[in-house]
C-alpha cells in the first residue's frame, strides 16, 4: 500500500483569526484513485485544498509527494510540482481558442506556430476523448467542455494530483457522465484525483475512497463501497440517523385549503413564456424540471425580476401590477435568488446590513432603520436561524455558503412576507443547513406563509411541497399532488412521453 | 492590542490605514525637519481681522475645495465604480454662473453686491451644477457608459461653456461678503472655507443618518444585481450620486471664485479632478466602487495638501511641486496596496510568533 | 469650400461697391477708416482699446468707421483685403500674428490706402506703413522699478511673478527688475512665471509664505496675478498696501485694480495704454506729424498715495 501512495498530507494545521480551520488533519491520495473529500460547509475542505495548492501556507504539518517532502509556495509552484486544480468557476480565457487556453502561460517556442499548437491540442483532446477542437473559441463551448479543457490542460502539464472542486454543480446529467468517463480514464492512467462535491449520488457513482472532515478535524477515511450513504451523511453532520430520517417521514405538509393568495394568468417576461400559476395561503408548492426548463425564469417573472411581458396578476383577488422587484416586495412577496453570489449577498457589507436590506428598501430611503434597531434584528435572526458568524459586523462574504444563505433568508423573513419564493435555497450548502431550511419552510407554511420552493434534488421537493409544477422546455407540462407526489411519477413527468 | 494592530494592517478597520499613516509620516517628517512647521500665530490682515496663520492653517484651508469635491466623488465612486473627471470643468461653469448672476443683479438693480444676490447666484450655480451632474449621471446610469468616458465629454467642453458664459473675459466681483466667503468672516479667526468643509461634512453625516442612502449606495456599488433584486432602483441611486456631486462642485466653485474675487474659467480649480480621485483613493476607498468612507476621502484631501505645503516649506517651487508630489504619492499608494499590506501583516504575525516562541523557551529553561 | 465662399462674397461686395461706390465716398465727405483688431472679449485691455477706437473715429469727428474683430490671423487678413477692395482711406491694424502681412499691405499701398499699426508691431518693411503706435514694455518696467527705488526701503526682498514667458510684456517688464537683481540693489526671493494666471500667482506666493522666507515686495507683471498674490497674503494674515508689510505692484490699470490702489491695498499700478486712437487721428488729420515710424504711447505709473477717482475714470480699463 505504501509504495502506491502519491500524496501524503500529515498533521496539517491552519488558523484564521477566530477560527481553527484545520486541526491536525491527515489526508492520503493513492495512484489511480478518485478520492472524494467530503464535509459540510466550513468543515475545512476548501482550506485543505488551498493549503495543498499553495494559496494558504500551513502553520504545521508536512506534505509529501511520492515520498519526497515538499513545500508549496504558490499555485504556480503547486502546478510545477504536479498538483493542478480545476475550479468550479472556469478560470480560463473564454475569448481565446481551446488550443490557446491549453498552452497559454507555458507556451514553448515550438507552439508559437498556431497550426502546430492546434494540432497538438487536438491530439491531447482526442487521446482523452474530449469532444472539442483546438481551433474552437472556448467561450462557445458548453461549461462541461470548458471544464474538460481545463482538465486537459492540467493533464498535459504532467499533473500527478488533479483537484476537481465542485466540477459538476453547473452541468446537466449528460455532461456529468461525460466528465465522469474522463475522470475514470485519467484514473486508469495513474492520476490521483481529489473530488470535492455536494452531490452524494455522484460520490457513490465515481469515487473509490472518501475522506470526511468536520469542523476542521479529520473524521475518517473510508472505502466508498463500505460506507452507506446515510452513514456518510451522519458522519458529515455528526447527527444521529433517526433525526435525519424523521424529517423524511414527517407528514407536516400542508395541503392548504385556504384562500388563493397569488394568481397569474398568461404571465410572461423577457425570459419566460406565458404561464398560469396560483398559490394558496399557507401552501408550499414547487417548480421542478431540468436545468434550463424555465423553472427559475418563471419564478423570476412572478417577482418582476426580468422585464415583464404580459399577463394579469391578482393578489388576494385584487388585480395588481408587478413590473419590478420593489412592486412585488410591496405586495408581500420575497424572492431568494438562485445564484447566491451574483444575485443574493452584498459580500463586503456586514451580516447586519445584509439582513436589514430588503426591509429598508420597503421602508423607503427616508425612513432608515436605526443602528440599534438593526442590531436587534440581526441578533435576533442570527440566533433564530443559528447563523454561524464571528459577529453581526462580519462581512457576509467571509461566511460559509450555508450561512450566507441563512443571512439572505433572514433578510426576507424580516420583511414578514406573505409569499416567499425560494429558488435553490439549498444548493451548495451542507446537509445540516439543508435540513434546517426545509424545516423552516414547513414552519412558515404552518404560520400561513405561502412558499414556492425550487430544488434540483427531487427528494427534497417531495419532502416539503404539497404540489409540484413540472416544467420541460420552458412549458409547464404537468402538476402533481396527493398520491402522485413520488419520485417515479415526477421523473416520468419530467422525462415526458408515456406519462 | 497587538491583535488590533494586526487587524488594522490586514483588513476591516484598515480602511483608514493609509491616510492616517500618511499623515503621521508627514507629521514625523516635519517634526524632525523643523518643528516650527507646526507653529500657529495670530495675525491681523488688511481688513483688520484677527486671523490664524501658519502652515497647518494653510493645509486645512487650502484643501477645502478638494475635500468638498472628494466627498461627492466618494459617493459617485461607490455607486458607479468609476470617477467623474469633469469636476474641475463643471466647477468653472458653476463659478461662471455664480459671477454672471451677481453681475446681472448688479446691472438690473444698479446697485452694489448684496447678500441676496449672492444667495441667488449660489443657488443658480447649484442648479446648473446639478443639471450637469444629472447629465453625467444619465449617461452613466441610463446609458451605462463608463463614468470616465461619460464625464470626458464635460471635461473637454466644460471650460468652453464657461468661456461662453463669461463672454471670454475674466470678470471680477469685489464685495466684503465675497471676501468673507473666500477668506475670513470679520471676528472669526478661522478661514471660512474650512468652516464650509465642516458644514458639508455635517450635511453628509446628516444625509446618511436620516436616509438609508449609504446602505443603498454601497449595495448598488458592490452587487448591482442583488441590489436590484432587493428592490433598489440602482439607476436612481447612481443618478443621485452625480447630482449630489453637482452640489459639491457648486460649493467648491463658489469658494474658488470667492478666494480670488474673480472667475478665470481657464484656471479655476484646474487639474483638481485627478487630485480628487487621488484623495478618494488615499482615503482607502476602492475605486472599483462599493464600501466607502467619506471621512477617509476628507483625510485624503488633507494628506495631499499637507504634502504640498511640506514641499513648499522645503523651498520647492510651486511648479516643481507636482513632480515631487507624484513620487510621494506613488509611495503612499504602494504602501497601501494589498500586497504590501499583506506583507506587513505577515511580518507582524511572524514577529509575534517569534516572541511567543522565545517566551516558551524561556519558560522551559 | 468655405474660403471659396468667402472669396465669392468679397467679390460680390466689391462689384456692388464698384457700381455704387464712386459717388458715395465723395457724397458723405467723411474719412473712411477700416480697423482690423482683436475681439473685445480678449481682455479688459482690448475692451478699452475697441471702445476708444469707436469713440475717436466717430461720425461726429468726421469718420466713417468699419471694424473687423478676430483672434485668427487669416481671418484678419481676409478682412483687411475686404477693406482694401471696399476702398477705405485708412487701414488700422492690430495683428494677431506678426507674420503674413506683406501681400496685403503691398496691395493697400498700390490702392493708395494708408496703413497705421497700433498696439502690436508687424514684421514688414517700414515703408509699407505710415506709423506704428505701440507701448514700450521695457519703459513700463523701468517706470515701475524707478518708482520702487524711490520708496527707499531698507531692503528689497522681491517676489517676482512673471507673465507668459517670451511675450513682449513679460520680456519688457522683467528686464528692468532683472537689472536690479544683477546689480544687487534688490534681493530675488523667487522669480517664477504664472503665465498671467491669478491662481498660479496665488500658489507662488503661498509657497513662499510656507517656506518661511521673508519678503516685502510683490512685483506682478499684470493686475490679475497681483490679485492672486494679494489673496494669498490675505489668507495668511499678512498686511499689504500703503502702510502694510508688503508692497504690491501690478500692471495694466484695470479699473478694479485701480480701485484696490485707491483703497490703498496695493501700492503701484503701471499703465499699459490701449488709447492709440487719438494719436492716430491727429496724424491722419495732420495735427501732428510722426518724428519716426514707431511712436511710443505715453504711459504712466500710478501711486496709491496720489491716485484720484478722476484718474480711474480716465485711465481705468474695463468697468
Amino acid at each position: 500500500m505504501q509504495e502506491n501512495v502519491l500524496l501524503q498530507m500529515r498533521n496539517i494545521d491552519k488558523s484564521f483569526p477566530g477560527v481553527h480551520a484545520l486541526n491536525n488533519v491527515d489526508f492520503t491520495l493513492r495512484k489511480g484513485e478518485i478520492h472524494a473529500l467530503m464535509g459540510e460547509n466550513g468543515a475545512g475542505k476548501s482550506t485543505l485544498i488551498k493549503v495543498l495548492t499553495g494559496v494558504y501556507q500551513m502553520e504545521k504539518g508536512e506534505i509529501k509527494v511520492e515520498g519526497n517532502k515538499i513545500s508549496i509556495h504558490s499555485p504556480q509552484d503547486a502546478q510545477n510540482k504536479g498538483i493542478s486544480t480545476v475550479y468550479q468557476e472556469i478560470t480560463l480565457c473564454p475569448n481565446l481558442t481551446v488550443a490557446e487556453n491549453m498552452f497559454i502561460g507555458r507556451d514553448k517556442k515550438s507552439f508559437i506556430n498556431s497550426k502546430a499548437r492546434i494540432k497538438r491540442a487536438n491530439e491531447i483532446l482526442n487521446k482523452l476523448g474530449i469532444p472539442a477542437r483546438g481551433s474552437q473559441i472556448l467561450g462557445n463551448c458548453s461549461l462541461a467542455i470548458q471544464q474538460m479543457v481545463a482538465i486537459a490542460r492540467a493533464v498535459d502539464m504532467n499533473c500527478k494530483v488533479l483537484i476537481l472542486d465542485e466540477p459538476t454543480s453547473s452541468l446537466d446529467d449528460k455532461e456529468v457522465n461525460m466528465l465522469f468517463s474522463l475522470m475514470r480514464d485519467l484514473k486508469s492512467r495513474g492520476v490521483g484525483i481529489i473530488f470535492v462535491t455536494h452531490f452524494l449520488e455522484q460520490v457513490y457513482e465515481v469515487s473509490d475512497r472518501i475522506t470526511v472532515l468536520r469542523n476542521g478535524e479529520l473524521v475518517g477515511e473510508y472505502l466508498t463501497e463500505e460506507l452507506p450513504q446515510v452513514e456518510l451523511v451522519s458522519k458529515m453532520i455528526g447527527k444521529e440517523l433517526e433525526e435525519l430520517s424523521s424529517l423524511g417521514e414527517s407528514d407536516e405538509k400542508q395541503s392548504a385549503e385556504g384562500e388563493v393568495f397569488y394568481e397569474a394568468h398568461g404571465l410572461s417576461s423577457s425570459e419566460a413564456l406565458p404561464f398560469d400559476f396560483s398559490i394558496k395561503k399557507g401552501e408550499v408548492n414547487g417548480f421542478t424540471g431540468l436545468l434550463g426548463s424555465g423553472r427559475s425564469e418563471s419564478v423570476r417573472a412572478i417577482f418582476g425580476a426580468d422585464k415583464v411581458g404580459g399577463g394579469t396578476v391578482k393578489i388576494k383577488g385584487k388585480k395588481v401590477s408587478i413590473t419590478k422587484p420593489v412592486d412585488a416586495m410591496r405586495h408581500g412577496i420575497g424572492y431568494l435568488a438562485e445564484d447566491r453570489k451574483r444575485d443574493g449577498i452584498i459580500a463586503e457589507l456586514s451580516v447586519r446590513e445584509n439582513i436589514i436590506l430588503a426591509l429598508q428598501v420597503m421602508n423607503g430611503m427616508f425612513k432608515p432603520i436605526s443602528r440599534s434597531e438593526a442590531e436587534a434584528f440581526a441578533d435576533e435572526y442570527i440566533k433564530v436561524l443559528n447563523i454561524k458568524t464571528a459577529s453581526r459586523e462580519t462581512p457576509v462574504g467571509s461566511l460559509s455558503g450555508g450561512n450566507q444563505q441563512k443571512v439572505i433568508l433572514a433578510r426576507w423573513l424580516l420583511t414578514h412576507p406573505d409569499y416567499l419564493i425560494l429558488d435553490e435555497p439549498t444548493r451548495g450548502i451542507d446537509v445540516g443547513t439543508k435540513l434546517e431550511i426545509q424545516k423552516l419552510v414547513l414552519k412558515l407554511a404552518e404560520e400561513g406563509v405561502s412558499v414556492t420552493f425550487i430544488s434540483s434534488e427531487i427528494e427534497e421537493m417531495l419532502r416539503t411541497c404539497s404540489r409540484l409544477i413540472v416544467m420541460r422546455d420552458r412549458h409547464i407540462v404537468g402538476e402533481l399532488k396527493g398520491k402522485d407526489l413520488n419520485q417515479t411519477q415526477v421523473m416520468k413527468t419530467i422525462a415526458g412521453g408515456e406519462a | 492590542m497587538k491583535n488590533n494592530f494586526k487587524r488594522f494592517f490586514s483588513s476591516g478597520l484598515g480602511q483608514l490605514t493609509i491616510p492616517i499613516i500618511s499623515i503621521c509620516l508627514l507629521i514625523i517628517f516635519n517634526l524632525i525637519r523643523d518643528p516650527s512647521f507646526f507653529s500657529i500665530s495670530i495675525a491681523h490682515n488688511n481688513d483688520g481681522n484677527m486671523v490664524l496663520a501658519g502652515n497647518l492653517i494653510s493645509i486645512i484651508n487650502g484643501a477645502s475645495e478638494l475635500a468638498i469635491l472628494a466627498m461627492g466623488m466618494t459617493l459617485v465612486t461607490a455607486a458607479c465604480g468609476g470617477q467623474d473627471i469633469s469636476v474641475g470643468a463643471a466647477a468653472a461653469i458653476a463659478g461662471s454662473v455664480f459671477v454672471k448672476i451677481i453681475k446681472m443683479c448688479m446691472f438690473d438693480f444698479n446697485s452694489d453686491i448684496k447678500a441676496g444676490y449672492i444667495i441667488l447666484a449660489f443657488l443658480a450655480a447649484c442648479v446648473v451644477a446639478m443639471l450637469f451632474g444629472a447629465f453625467n449621471g444619465t449617461l452613466v446610469a441610463v446609458f451605462k457608459i463608463q463614468p470616465m468616458i461619460a464625464t470626458l465629454i464635460l471635461f473637454t467642453c466644460g471650460r468652453s461653456i464657461a468661456y461662453w458664459i463669461n463672454g471670454g473675459a475674466t470678470p471680477t466681483v469685489s464685495s466684503p461678503i465675497i471676501t468673507a466667503i473666500g477668506g475670513f468672516i470679520p471676528g472669526v479667526p478661522i478661514p471660512t472655507p474650512v468652516i464650509i468643509v465642516v458644514v458639508m461634512a455635517v450635511l453628509f453625516k446628516l444625509l446618511f443618518h436620516f436616509t438609508s442612502l449609504e446602505l443603498f449606495t454601497q449595495s448598488v456599488g458592490i452587487n448591482g444585481n442583488a441590489a436590484r433584486l432587493n428592490g433598489i432602483n440602482s439607476t436612481f441611486i447612481k443618478l443621485l450620486s452625480f447630482i449630489i456631486l453637482g452640489i459639491c462642485v457648486a460649493v467648491a466653485g463658489t469658494i474658488g471664485v470667492s478666494r480670488l474675487g474673480l472667475i478665470n474659467h481657464e484656471t479655476l480649480l484646474i487639474d483638481i479632478e485627478m487630485d480628487t480621485i487621488l484623495a478618494v483613493a488615499i482615503g482607502g476607498n476602492s475605486l472599483g466602487g462599493g464600501k466607502f468612507k467619506i471621512g477617509g476621502s476628507i483625510l485624503g484631501a488633507y494628506v495631499i495638501q499637507m504634502l504640498t505645503i511640506t514641499l513648499y516649506a522645503m523651498k520647492v517651487s510651486s511648479t516643481d511641486v507636482k513632480a515631487y508630489k507624484a513620487v510621494v504619492i506613488i509611495l503612499l499608494v504602494v504602501i497601501g496596496s494589498p500586497v504590501v499590506k499583506k506583507y506587513f501583516g505577515r511580518m507582524v504575525s511572524k514577529a509575534k510568533a517569534n516572541r511567543s516562541e522565545k517566551k516558551a523557551k524561556g519558560a522551559v529553561e | 469650400m468655405k474660403k471659396f465662399g468667402a472669396l465669392l462674397l468679397v467679390g460680390v461686395l466689391a462689384l456692388s461697391f464698384a457700381l455704387t461706390g464712386c459717388g458715395a465716398g465723395g457724397k458723405s465727405g467723411k474719412i473712411k477708416v477700416g480697423v482690423v483688431n482683436n475681439p473685445p472679449s480678449e481682455s479688459g485691455y482690448r475692451e478699452a482699446n475697441v471702445k476708444d477706437m469707436e469713440a475717436v473715429f466717430s461720425a461726429e469727428n468726421g469718420y466713417e468707421l468699419k471694424t473687423a474683430y478676430s483672434l485668427k490671423n487669416d481671418e484678419q487678413l481676409q478682412a483687411a483685403q475686404g477693406f482694401i477692395t471696399e476702398g477705405v482711406d485708412y487701414l488700422l491694424i492690430s495683428a494677431a500674428e506678426t507674420t503674413g502681412w506683406d501681400e496685403v499691405l503691398k496691395k493697400a499701398k498700390e490702392a493708395g490706402i494708408k496703413v497705421y499699426l497700433f498696439d502690436r508691431m508687424i514684421d514688414v518693411d517700414e515703408s509699407l506703413y505710415e506709423a506704428a503706435v505701440v507701448s514700450d514694455m521695457a519703459k513700463e518696467g523701468d517706470t515701475a522699478v524707478n518708482w520702487l527705488l524711490d520708496q527707499k526701503l531698507d531692503e528689497y526682498n522681491v517676489i517676482h511673478i512673471q507673465g507668459a514667458m517670451g511675450s513682449d510684456a513679460q520680456i519688457g517688464r522683467t528686464g528692468a527688475l532683472d537689472a536690479q537683481f544683477a546689480a544687487g540693489t534688490m534681493n530675488k526671493v523667487v522669480q517664477q512665471t504664472a503665465t498671467w494666471d491669478e491662481a498660479e500667482a496665488k500658489k507662488i506666493v503661498e509657497s513662499v509664505i510656507n517656506s518661511g522666507e521673508d519678503f516685502n515686495v510683490i512685483y506682478a507683471e499684470n493686475d490679475g496675478m497681483a490679485k492672486g498674490a494679494v489673496a494669498a497674503l490675505d489668507e495668511a494674515g499678512i498686511t499689504h498696501g500703503v502702510g502694510g508689510k508688503v508692497i504690491v505692484m501690478g500692471f495694466d490699470c484695470n479699473k478694479w485694480a485701480l480701485r484696490e490702489l485707491l483703497a490703498q491695498k496695493w501700492n503701484y499700478d503701471g499703465q499699459c495704454s490701449p488709447f492709440q486712437a487719438q494719436i492716430i487721428s491727429d496724424l491722419i488729420q495732420g495735427k501732428t506729424t510722426a518724428s519716426s515710424k514707431k511712436i511710443i504711447n505715453e504711459e504712466k505709473g500710478f501711486d496709491a498715495t496720489t491716485l484720484t477717482q478722476a484718474d480711474i475714470d480716465t485711465y481705468g480699463l474695463g468697468e
